[in-house]
């Protein structure tokens, strides 16, 4: 797996739709964040959960994003942030 | 619901008012028992593991982190490793990260896809935890779930929600309350709630 990305990165979560379980949250998909940590790689659970053995595992990251930035009504301060861990195959890079 | 009918497997009896969700798993428990997936046993003694966990380890780590500035130092830089340092079991999830509330900083964890939570190291999850309203509400409107835990946060402290949404756990490690010099590592350790350590509360003692 290329494309590693390094604390800093600006990175887009995909906004593809999937049939079946993954662990992308739909409230985060097609919104821009930044790479806080490199997590090690494991099993990708979109396989895992049906019965085969999850390989190749994948590289997963902590993403921070700005709560404004994901929901426009947000009503708390402006520099409040949130970070989700997520799949590297779920992340492209981002301006 | 009725169970009268005539088979070969063993179970526990089965409760007439016994919640719908219940029956499913003790019939997925049942299928995977007599196919051999999983043995009685097995689960048994995983589900007692589960349940004998308490926040009680978390507490001990949080504490002993306020009295030894290079403890905390190797907590936050790998919590499996410091809680097996002080002989606590970090569980079978291969991560356990721990985040540090500052005075500039506050963190708070949810799961919005489940309900993944440091076990090992708090015990099972508050069902408030679980729930679909903290759940929702934790990533879109959290200093609105921090005051109806009672925990009023300044405009000027960093907000950063967690969502756990993967393979890693994440532990809150609270701010060490004022007035606390003279406790002993035992007494710090009973001030730090459960809540703390998910972020929607302050230990206790804390002004």
């Amino acid at each position: 797996m290329s494309g590693g990305f390094t604390p800093g990165d600006k990175v887009r979560v995909s906004d593809r739709t999937h049939p079946g379980h993954h662990r992308t949250p739909g409230y985060l998909k097609g919104k821009t964040g930044t790479i806080e940590r490199v997590h090690e790689r494991f099993s990708n659970p979109e396989t895992r959960a049906y019965g085969e053995d999850g390989r190749p595992a994948q590289r997963l990251y902590l993403v921070g994003f700005e709560l404004p930035e994901i929901w426009s009504e947000y009503r708390g301060a402006t520099d409040d942030r949130l970070a989700a861990d997520v799949f590297e195959h779920w992340l492209e890079p981002a301006p | 619901m009725s169970h009268n009918h005539d088979h070969d497997h063993p179970h526990e009896p089965i409760a007439a008012d016994e919640p719908a969700v219940a029956a499913r798993v003790r019939a997925l428990e049942t299928i995977l028992v007599t196919k051999g997936v999983l043995e009685r046993d097995e689960l048994r003694r995983r589900v007692d593991w589960l349940v004998s966990r308490t926040p009680a380890d978390g507490a001990r780590l949080v504490a002993h982190a306020w009295v030894d500035a290079d403890f905390k130092q190797r907590l936050l830089v790998d919590a499996r490793e410091a809680a097996l340092e002080l002989g606590l079991d970090p569980g079978p999830s291969p991560v356990v990260v721990a985040l540090e509330n500052t005075a500039d900083v506050h963190h708070m964890v949810v799961c919005t896809l489940c309900s993944c939570y440091p076990r090992a190291l708090l015990g099972p999850p508050p069902d408030w935890y679980k729930s679909l309203a903290y759940r929702s509400r934790a990533v879109s409107d959290p200093r609105g779930v921090l005051l109806e835990f009672g925990l009023t946060l300044d405009d000027d402290v960093e907000l950063r929600v967690v969502d756990s949404t993967a393979d890693i756990r994440y532990l809150v490690v609270p701010r060490r309350p004022s007035g606390t010099d003279s406790l002993d590592e035992e007494a710090l350790a009973a001030l730090v709630t459960r809540d703390s350590m998910i972020g929607v509360s302050q230990p206790l003692g804390d002004a």
